[in-house]
């Protein structure tokens, strides 16, 4: 088989989907759903036998641009790039992808728009796909940028509601920031290497170390900052929370395991940017930390239960990121790939009991719902078990890896945030799990909750095995990329610390919280996030006020003086001018040529216009 | 008979036609139809004719200076001249229930452009800009919306002093690059400028007031005043010609005369230096007013201007890279914001206000503009997909083009990281606009539902060239860059 024929299929059958579900999906109202879902089973499909293709560098599907100059031919081209890394992800993007397409078969059911939906999942599925087989940066940047369109279109899918709207919108625009940078890191890059494959920049990095390493560092942190925005770390992590708005299922697939998770992939793909201890690498490091930590803080007074998912998905993501500042991507990606399972898994648990209680979303309305939905409890349990990193499960042994690199750098300070941060998740899960399924029932839509249709079960179980299983061998087996590849020595001190973290964080919310009906804490810094999001419209507010200042100053300016005084100026001025023309001239000709226009408006606008 | 002077005749006989009696919207049309059919197979004729400049023709108007009547045309033209019949056919399709006057004011316009773009003679590059911006000045006098006699009379002052400056510009030119056989106005007996040590103040001088007189035509800060305004002010053909194919003529102008004929003038760095400060001007500071619009006409005029700038950037890159992407740009830029102001110009004949504050909630009534709108509000934030951005992407790879690392970041680069902030604020007015008139809950009393299928044809030709354009940019890029390349960019 050609190689260039599986990720081609991954590539462009999804955009095929969209494209047809956008065009038509007055005619496609009743199948659009099915046509969607069935694609992605289908590359779910293909990504397994991909698992199984050669690895290969540069697979061109086309050409993007090709423009000669001075010095030879400069191109970009639409080509993959198959390897352990990309093979993986695939693997996670369209595993996860498939069981929400089949979960919101269920969730969307009755949605009006659900056509519009499904075509807005194909589109992010295609997107993915780009992102995740670019071997490029600029190709990368292109799909990063659909991406975030997708996000765009599934968080304000619901777009009467203003709310929705709004957090699309500071999703994409919070992304552009982070996008500036990134664009300016490709922009230095391909200065010096006249080219942004990955292949061409990674030869020229051990020069650049010589000659110009504060160059490279300019270029990377660019780089950094589109995985910020992507990846939503602090402080361009305001976007994530407010995404929440979305459907569920969109929350689970693209703001939970997958999309987010492109920042870090992405650092993974740069990783040779990065020296180890160098200023990027510490200053990501320290992102990433700040991160986890503050995000955990925030989740542990929130009480919209997907709220609480989505700190909780920022804090993971801190891990993830402050792994690839102390350069151990592998232990970084190794997160991203069990993080993946039981997060979508939390998640799409979260829309089952959503779903149940009737759009309730306030956890302090729910209680009880142990008994009338076990299934989903169980799994729900297993999620969080593998969040907190509950010994033998796979959330366990990743987050284990990231908190020995942590202290392998030597760093305490950063190893001691990590591992507080690892007992408040602890803390906030055990808090969700007891208010949300133990104790009676305390809103009216949750006593006659009832465990949810099978189409959304069934991806809950399947979910629920990964969870727990992800990181042993018989699952990982053929992810080899996705596991860290030296085993660290002190191991044994890490893991205590991290199973003292579990333990604290355990028994101090079940103290705190069992059996209440309401929340005994009250940290108001933290259930107001910091006030970074106030702070934010603060500053937003005091710039359009200078502008608005600066506005009318131009007004001034430019209407008043210029156009009021200038006419009356020049109309004096052309008089005395002309009379000095030859006519017959050239220059008088077309002098007057100019001139005629001036008169021949002058004539319209005061003679024949009747007012 | 060259088909090149066919195109340029048929928008003036339709014209004309319609003035002595002929059915005004079928014979406009029509007309536009048949320009752009042609159009096309001249482009398919180029490709295969192997380059260089085609189609000659040359009358001889005046001997001494020598003046011709002379057309042809190359990849850059012909591009050019694709833009203006796509948006010229766009324009008068979308034309519903007015006076005649609109279609042959819209007729006479592109007729205008058509032969600014397929002209090779200095003279008549001149004076078919100025015959096309006689109609865009009375329609805007006569038919504009709000304060149109303050509108009118501000596009006339500004573009008339611009025209004299560039046509002081263009007689340098002529004194210049004759050859010494004579003065002459024809393009290719015109030599670019070698300036030894005595000159070369002045031949920079005279580029300096090219850029000045062509960057007046194209809004360029901080002679950008007049655009805005008038842009809200016209009527929505007008405003789709002028602001779409129209302003293009003053960047055609510095691709095809200035930068080639007057080579190394633009890495003059203080040339280079003022330009990339104005083009700031433009990006930020302009950028900056749009954000604080409120109606949806003068947000998209100021936009408009606005993104002149990312062009202008591309032109001080100078290289093969930045001018093929600049030239990409044009043509995105062109198609896109035509398409947003046939979409305003919609919206204002069925609501009685544009006030984005007072509006909301079009897309559960008109899914279709909804979604059309969408694809020209990401076109011109420059979404990848989408024309715009391939334009774009070039211009800032252009610009690092030349970036030598031991020198680290000139004047240039640093522009360019600055302007980078330019995509941000579009995001943020176009979003922003598009969330307040399609999104959230129905105003009450302000309603509209989608147009009419035959309405619907013009948006869909002009979101299809911006999505054919954005996935397959070497579509555009086939067609201009052997002749970028015959006009020494590289």
């Amino acid at each position: 088989m050609n190689p260039l024929t599986l990720p081609g299929i991954m590539l462009l059958l999804p955009l095929a989907s969209a494209l047809v579900i956008l065009l038509f999906h007055g005619a496609l109202k009743n199948i659009a759903h099915l046509l969607s879902t069935l694609v992605a089973i289908t590359i779910f499909g293909c990504s397994l036998m991909l698992l199984g293709a050669k690895d290969a560098v540069e697979l061109p599907l086309f050409s993007f641009f090709s423009v000669k100059t001075a010095t030879g031919v400069i191109s970009a081209n639409i080509s993959f790039v198959i390897d352990q890394q990309s093979k993986g992800m695939m693997f996670i993007v369209t595993f996860v992808g498939m069981l929400v397409h089949i979960f919101s078969l269920g969730y969307m059911k009755d949605d009006d728009a659900k056509a519009r939906y499904f075509g807005a999942l194909s589109l992010f599925m295609f997107s993915m796909t780009g992102i995740v087989l670019a071997d490029n940066l600029l190709m990368m940047f292109i799909f990063w940028e659909l991406v975030g369109l997708s996000s765009y279109l599934l968080i304000g899918h619901w777009f009467k509601k203003a709310s929705a709207c709004e957090a699309a919108k500071k999703a994409f625009i919070t992304n552009r920031i982070g996008d500036f940078g990134f664009m300016a890191g490709i922009l230095i890059l391909f200065g010096v290497c006249q080219s942004t494959r990955f292949a061409d920049i990674t030869a020229k990095v051990p020069f650049l170390i010589e000659h110009a390493p504060a160059l490279l560092t300019i270029a990377a942190l660019g780089i950094f900052l589109g995985a910020m925005g992507k990846s939503a770390q602090v402080p361009l992590h305001v976007w994530l929370p407010d995404a929440m708005e979305g459907p569920t299922p969109v929350s689970a697939l693209i703001h939970a395991a997958t999309m987010v998770a492109a920042g870090v992939y992405m650092l993974a793909r740069t990783h040779f940017l990065f020296i180890e201890g160098g200023t990027a690498a510490t200053f990501i490091a320290w992102t990433g930390g700040i991160t986890a930590l503050m995000a955990a803080l925030m989740a542990v007074q929130q009480n919209d239960i997907k709220k609480v998912l989505a700190y909780s998905t920022l804090s993971q993501l801190g891990y993830m990121v402050m792994a690839m500042g102390l350069s151990a991507p592998h232990e970084g990606m190794f997160h991203l790939y069990t993080h993946a399972f039981f997060k979508a898994l939390l998640f799409l648990g979260a829309g089952a009991i959503i779903y149940a209680c009737h759009h309730e979303q306030d956890m302090w309305k729910m209680g009880g719902l142990r008994k009338s939905m076990p299934l989903t409890f169980l799994t729900f349990a297993a999620g969080t078990a593998a969040l907190m990193g509950v010994p033998l499960t796979s959330g366990f042994f990743s987050k284990e890896g990231i908190l020995a690199a942590a202290y392998h750098s030597h760093n305490t300070l950063l190893f001691g945030m990590a591992v507080f941060t690892a007992a408040l998740t602890a803390f906030y899960m055990t808090r969700m799990v007891i208010v949300v399924f133990l104790g009676k029932p305390r809103g009216e839509g949750t006593g006659h909750a009832r465990e949810a249709p099978l189409v959304m079960l069934l991806p809950l179980l399947v979910l629920a095995v990964p969870s727990l299983l992800s990181a042993y061998g018989f699952l990982a087996g053929p992810l080899q990329a996705m596991m860290p590849h030296e085993e660290h020595g002190a191991g044994q001190f890490v893991m205590i610390c991290s199973i003292v973290a579990l333990l604290t964080g355990l028994l101090t919310a079940t103290k705190l919280y069992l059996g209440k009906d309401k929340d005994p804490l009250n940290i108001p810094v933290l259930a107001n996030k910091f006030y970074i999001d106030e702070f934010y419209a603060l500053l937003v507010k005091v710039f359009v006020d200078i502008g608005a200042w600066i506005v009318t100053a131009l007004e001034k300016i430019f209407v008043e003086s210029l156009l009021v005084r200038l006419p009356a100026a020049l109309a004096s001025g052309f008089g005395k001018w002309f009379r000095r023309l030859q006519t017959g001239s050239l220059q008088g000709y077309t002098f007057l040529l100019g001139l005629g226009l001036v008169v021949a408006v002058y004539l319209a606008v005061f003679m024949t216009a009747k007012h | 008979m060259s088909p090149l002077v066919i195109i340029i005749l048929l928008p003036i006989i339709a014209a004309l036609a319609i003035w002595l009696g002929a059915p005004a919207r079928f014979t406009a049309v029509a007309a536009a139809l048949v320009n752009l059919a042609i159009t096309l197979g001249l482009i398919g004729g180029y490709a295969s004719a192997g380059g260089g400049m085609i189609w000659k023709s040359s009358h001889l108007v005046l001997d001494h200076p020598a003046i011709h009547f002379a057309v042809g045309a190359d990849g850059i033209s012909l591009a050019m001249t694709l833009l203006t019949m796509l948006v010229t056919t766009a324009a008068l399709w979308s034309i519903v229930d007015k006076d005649r006057i609109y279609y042959i004011a819209s007729l006479l316009i592109s007729a205008g452009a058509l032969g600014a773009f397929l002209s090779t003679d200095i003279f008549f590059i001149f004076a078919f800009h100025e015959l096309a911006l006689i109609p865009t000045f009375l329609m805007i006098a006569l038919y504009g919306h709000g304060d149109r006699k303050t509108a009118a009379w501000k596009i006339t002052i500004y573009l008339g002093i611009g025209s004299l400056v560039l046509l002081t510009g263009l007689l340098g030119v002529v004194w210049w690059c004759s050859p010494e056989s004579g003065l002459t106005f024809a393009l290719a007996d015109l030599k670019p400028v070698i300036s030894n040590c005595k000159t070369e103040a002045l031949v920079n001088l005279n580029f300096f007031i090219l850029l000045v007189g062509f960057g007046t035509l194209v809004s360029l800060f901080p002679v950008h005043d007049w655009a805005a305004p008038a842009y809200a002010s016209a009527p929505t053909p007008v405003a789709m010609l002028h602001a779409g194919v129209l302003k293009k003529f003053g960047l055609y102008g510095l691709i095809r005369i200035a930068l080639p004929l007057f080579p190394g003038a633009m890495q003059t760095p203080w040339i280079q230096h003022a330009l990339l400060l104005m083009l700031l001007g433009n990006i930020l500071v302009v950028g900056y007013v749009t954000l604080h619009q409120r109606r949806l006409d003068e947000m998209l005029a100021n936009s408009s201007v606005m993104h002149m700038g990312y062009i202008f950037l591309g032109l001080a890159a100078g290289n093969a890279l930045g001018v093929n992407g600049a030239l990409v740009l044009m043509f995105a830029h062109g198609i896109s914001i035509a398409l947003l102001f046939m979409l305003c110009g919609k919206l204002r004949n069925h609501l009685s206000t544009l006030e984005m504050d007072k509006l909301g909630g079009l897309a559960a009534n008109a899914p279709f503009l909804g979604v059309v709108f969408g694809i020209a509000t990401f076109a011109s934030i420059g979404l990848p997909g989408l024309a715009n951005f391939a334009g774009e992407v070039l211009v800032f790879l252009g610009t690092f083009q030349s970036f030598a690392w031991d020198k680290g970041f000139t004047m240039l680069h640093i522009t360019t990281i600055l302007s980078l902030l330019g995509v941000i604020i579009s995001a943020v007015y176009m979003l922003r606009a598009y969330r307040k008139i399609f999104f959230g809950e129905a105003t009450t009393g302000l309603f509209m539902s989608d147009p009419a299928t035959s309405q619907r044809v013009p948006m869909f030709l002009l979101a299809a060239v911006l999505l054919v354009i954005g996935c397959h940019p070497a579509t555009l890029l086939n067609l201009i860059q052997d002749s970028l390349a015959a006009l020494n960019f590289k």
